[in-house]
């Protein structure tokens, strides 16, 4: 039989792994839940939609913790991955595909058709499953629900309570223990909670705030320099001001600066919202992603291409803001061109002067890139109107980043995907945002995984739990310490290691990167020799 | 072009291969009958435990061999004929080399126990005794009961796996305190405590007298020698340590002993032939080192060595300080330098052991001179490369307990237990 087949090799499915009663009753209480949410979608019309609201996110939130508390808290503490290759849901079973479908599925209706969920169109009042989520909306913003609010509630309880079983999961480990408590509390504060009070402060008319996720960067949230939403935070006073202020630091200040301290891990794998669901509802898919050398290519590619689509729309966007209103703003349209392409200049001379060597065949593709940008940005300038670039409305261009990148790439395929090629097929493939930080934290980090001498036992299991599909064992076998830009720094190759050696560490910039041929624990004057060479 | 043929797809063969090709254009033939690519044999549980599929246990994509122009031959090789440097393989071909390295590694041990070749016995070494477990041991209906013969490092991992898919286990240890020639009394009852605690029946002190078949010449049972005691089983492991996998040498001009005997240039008494890895034996150790190691880690180091010796560079193996990794069910283990179970003539052991029974450590040390001679770790990961160059420095135990922080490698947040080790340590010293 083929192992393609049947990767555990057994002639019988091995049945030690099912679930126990405790356990089936839990998934019960779940698909009670479930089953409330679908009857609403059925436009069933509950006499008491926040009694029944209550009920189903309940039913389901209780539903998997006490499917956690069974499943971890029945066994002393320790690496829990017995079975992961066995179970149909998370080695890409009947149950994995299934659950990908219905995920992609619901993905394109919310994206697409939100009228299928009950969004009521054009002032009239919600139905179906929208209107189950009214009352909670009104008790937070004051204003009915929307399909992005019923998306936000689902996405912060799944966050909370796969966040539970993720630190039971892992309860023997600090780390991963505090970043999924601080993932957890900024997808509750930061994501849900404050921008829904902020649209509170829009009752008055001094405030036309957008929806405004603190801790959301460009160019995660690219949406922040469209015109509604400058519009919006220009004409909010000083904290509208405060706002897109922070927005900008954030992304030029604040990132660069943690960014060198920490590595990306600080927002990939603390922070993020998309990391967030992945490091908890995902969690159970983090093996499935490849590790082949060919994704590796492919991911450099897509990930840059998504970074330059990115910038050039953004610009385009600014440069139609301001050209759209020429006397409102200190900054022009054709300064704002020249600063842009300086400032691209500026990072692409630092990064040839100073890092040529490190970058090897990179920095020919960085070029290309660079120069890419610079072509876009002058024809912008010698061919843009205030309302045309590249001849298509701005406005278009920017639909067509929304449409391709912010909900095919993000939500469908990036989320929607989960049970068939891992949990962070967005952050790897696509996250402009994980293009610039992994860019610093390659050429500027303290940040790096260090291995352990010659510990390494070449067992694989670093690389098959490395959700961003990074090969770890290629390095840790050679002693060799882990720079990369990919790595979000969620810890779990440290984690998994039976051998101890891999640690996450933020240490000096000098002998980061320690290429070596023969390992520690031989011959001194052989790897001498080898080594130095 | 020199034709380098290696007999043997582990972790010393391929390494040995892999340096040869970055130092060489010779021709390279790796030579296995057993897997088509090299994989990680201390991977091979976490296949069985689900954690791993097989595909992931092999540490090169398969484009990597012939990128790198390693010929890759299964086949099973009968004898060498080293006169007219030949390899016979079973099925009748042969294949002519210019160097032979042999690195073929162990086989398990069997001690002419009575009914040790029934079905349903088996070793846990190579991917065949893997796929013999997934049959006679796929879940808890198939097989009721479990029987480990033998308390080493492959015993252990054995019970982990089968308690992974909840089979009942019985572990059979002649010694009286798991692994007890090898750690420390404190550290060996606490894995005791530890096994017994994953719902493991440990015997301690107890040996195989039989393996008992049913009528279709499977195994039944297994009876205790002390105490006569037949246990039911539908499994037995034999796992009481490995021996060089050299039974096809036997026939030829090379000299083996317990292995295939090699000078510290790891050449046989053949010229250009070669033995490297477990099936190696040392005529002289080195330094405290067996003769015969069957580490992964050694392994690896005579591939390295010995690639340098077939590429004009002849050198010497010569391992630096000794180290080694294991992991006890949930407890990590890690070693630096010597520390024997019982502290050599003028040595001492200062042990530490956290409350909570999974972390423990052991250093040995020169009671004269100070001098630190190793340290053995359990449940607290340590930094190879400090124990690598204190040991290189010989400093004394003050200078080591004094600075254990720098040398830990547990990650990020974890609680730190150097200065609780280092006042423990200086309350001991002051009752000595």
């Amino acid at each position: 039989m083929s192992h393609k087949i049947n990767p555990s090799m057994s002639l019988v499915k091995p049945e030690a792994n099912n679930l126990s009663t405790k356990q089936k009753i839990s998934i019960s209480l779940g698909i009670i839940g479930f089953f409330i949410l679908i009857l609403a979608l059925l436009n069933t019309n509950f006499p008491n939609k926040g009694l029944f609201l209550t009920i189903a996110l309940g039913l389901i939130s209780v539903g998997t913790i006490l499917f956690a508390n069974d499943a971890y808290l029945t066994k002393l503490e320790g690496i829990k991955n017995d079975g992961v290759w066995f179970k149909s849901i998370s080695s890409r079973g009947t149950l994995g595909w299934i659950a990908g479908i219905i995920l992609t599925l619901f993905y394109i209706v919310l994206y697409f058709f939100e009228e299928l969920l009950g969004q009521g169109v054009n002032g009239a009042a919600n139905t179906g499953l929208i209107s189950l989520f009214d009352p909670f909306s009104l008790l937070l913003s004051g204003r009915p629900a929307s399909q992005w609010f019923v998306y936000g509630t689902l996405y912060t309880v799944a966050i909370l309570i796969f966040g539970y079983k993720f630190m039971l999961k892992y309860r023997h480990n600090r780390y991963q223990q505090l970043r999924t408590a601080s993932v957890m509390f900024f997808q509750l504060g930061f994501a849900f909670l404050i921008p829904e009070f902020m649209a509170r402060l829009n009752e008055s008319p001094d405030y036309n705030l957008p929806y405004y996720d603190l801790k959301s960067m460009w160019p995660l949230n690219y949406y922040l320099f469209d015109g509604w939403s400058l519009d919006g935070l220009l004409s909010s006073g000083n904290i509208g001001l405060a706002l897109l202020i922070f927005g900008v630091v954030s992304i030029f200040v604040i990132s660069p600066i943690l960014t060198y301290k920490y590595g990306k891990r600080w927002y990939c794998s603390w922070v993020c919202g998309c990391g967030g669901l992945a490091e908890t509802a995902g969690d159970s898919f983090r093996q499935l992603s490849s590790k082949k050398l060919s994704a590796w290519k492919l991911e450099r590619w897509l990930i840059h291409t998504v970074l330059v689509f990115s910038v050039i729309m953004t610009v385009a966007m600014i440069y139609t803001y301001l050209g759209s209103d020429p006397n409102k703003f200190w900054l022009t349209k054709g300064t704002f061109l020249i600063s842009a392409g300086a400032f691209l200049t500026l990072i692409f001379v630092l990064a040839m002067a100073f890092k040529r060597h490190e970058l090897g065949t990179d920095a020919r593709y960085g070029a290309i890139g660079y120069f890419i940008i610079i072509a876009l940005l002058l024809t912008i300038h010698f061919l843009g109107t205030t309302t045309e670039v590249f001849f298509i409305n701005s406005g278009n261009l920017r639909s067509a980043y929304g449409f391709y990148i912010g909900a095919i790439f993000s939500g469908v395929v990036g989320t929607g995907f989960y049970p068939i090629l891992g949990n962070r097929v967005w952050c790897r493939f696509g996250c402009p945002m994980a293009a610039i930080l992994g860019f610093q934290q390659r050429m500027f980090s303290k940040f790096r995984i260090t291995t352990n001498g010659g510990q390494c036992i070449s067992c694989g299991n670093c690389s098959t739990y490395c959700e961003m599909g990074i090969d770890v064992r290629s390095y840790a076998q050679k002693g060799e310490n882990i720079v990369r830009s990919s790595c979000v720094g969620c810890g779990v190759c440290s984690a998994v290691c039976p051998r101890g050696v891999l640690k996450l560490e933020n240490d000096s910039l000098k002998g980061r990167i320690n290429s070596k041929e023969i390992l520690l624990g031989n011959d001194v004057d052989l790897m001498d020799l080898i080594n130095h060479k | 072009m020199e034709h380098i043929v290696i007999i043997g797809n582990g972790i010393s063969g391929v390494t040995a291969a892999r340096h040869i090709r970055k130092l060489s254009d010779k021709k390279i033939t790796i030579v296995s009958s057993e897997t088509d690519y090299f994989f990680s044999r201390t991977a091979l549980m976490y296949v069985f435990m689900g954690h791993l599929t097989f595909e992931h246990t092999q540490p090169y994509e398969n484009w990597f061999w012939k990128k790198n122009r390693i010929n890759l031959k299964k086949g099973y090789v009968k004898n060498i004929d080293t006169t007219s440097k030949m390899l016979h393989f079973a099925k009748g071909d042969s294949l002519q080399y210019d160097k032979l390295i042999i690195a073929t590694g162990s086989k398990p041990n069997k001690f002419g126990w009575p009914g040790q070749d029934l079905d349903g016995v088996m070793g846990m070494y190579h991917k065949q005794d893997l796929e013999n477990l997934e049959t006679y041991a796929p879940n808890n209906k198939i097989c009721k009961r479990a029987v480990i013969v033998g308390g080493g490092l492959i015993g252990i991992e054995l019970a982990e796996m089968l308690n992974s898919r909840n089979i009942p286990v019985t572990f059979l240890v002649r010694e009286n305190s798991f692994w007890n020639m090898v750690l420390p009394k404190g550290e060996s009852e606490m894995i005791n405590r530890h096994i017994k605690n994953h719902h493991i029946d440990l015997r301690l002190g107890v040996n195989l007298k039989e393996i008992k078949a049913n009528e279709s010449g499977k195994v039944k049972s297994i009876v205790i020698t002390e105490t006569e005691e037949e246990i039911p089983c539908d499994v037995v492991g034999l796992t009481a340590g490995v021996s060089p996998n050299i039974d096809f040498i036997k026939e030829s001009n090379i000299e083996i002993g317990r292995g295939i005997k090699v000078n510290h240039y790891l050449e046989t008494n053949i010229p250009d032939v070669y033995a490297i890895g477990d099936c190696a034996e040392q005529h002289e150790p080195i330094g405290n080192r067996r003769p015969i190691e069957a580490v992964w880690y050694t392994g690896r180091m005579m591939g390295e060595t010995v690639a340098q010796t077939i590429c004009g560079n002849r050198i010497a193996y010569k391992p630096g300080h000794w180290f080694n990794s294991a992991k006890f069910l949930d407890i990590e283990y890690q070693t630096y330098g010597w520390v024997f179970a019982n502290p050599k003539e003028n040595h001492e052991h200062f042990h530490w052991k956290h409350e909570d029974d999974t972390k423990c450590i052991t250093v040995e040390y020169n009671s004269n001179t100070k001098e630190f001679i190793g340290i053995n770790t359990f449940g607290i990961r340590m930094r190879h490369e400090v124990f690598d160059r204190w040991l290189s420095d010989k400093k004394d135990i003050d200078f080591v307990m004094n600075h254990l922080s720098e040398a830990n490698f547990d990650p990020e947040f974890y609680s730190t237990f150097e200065e609780d080790i280092l006042s423990s340590y200086s309350f001991q010293l002051q009752t000595a």
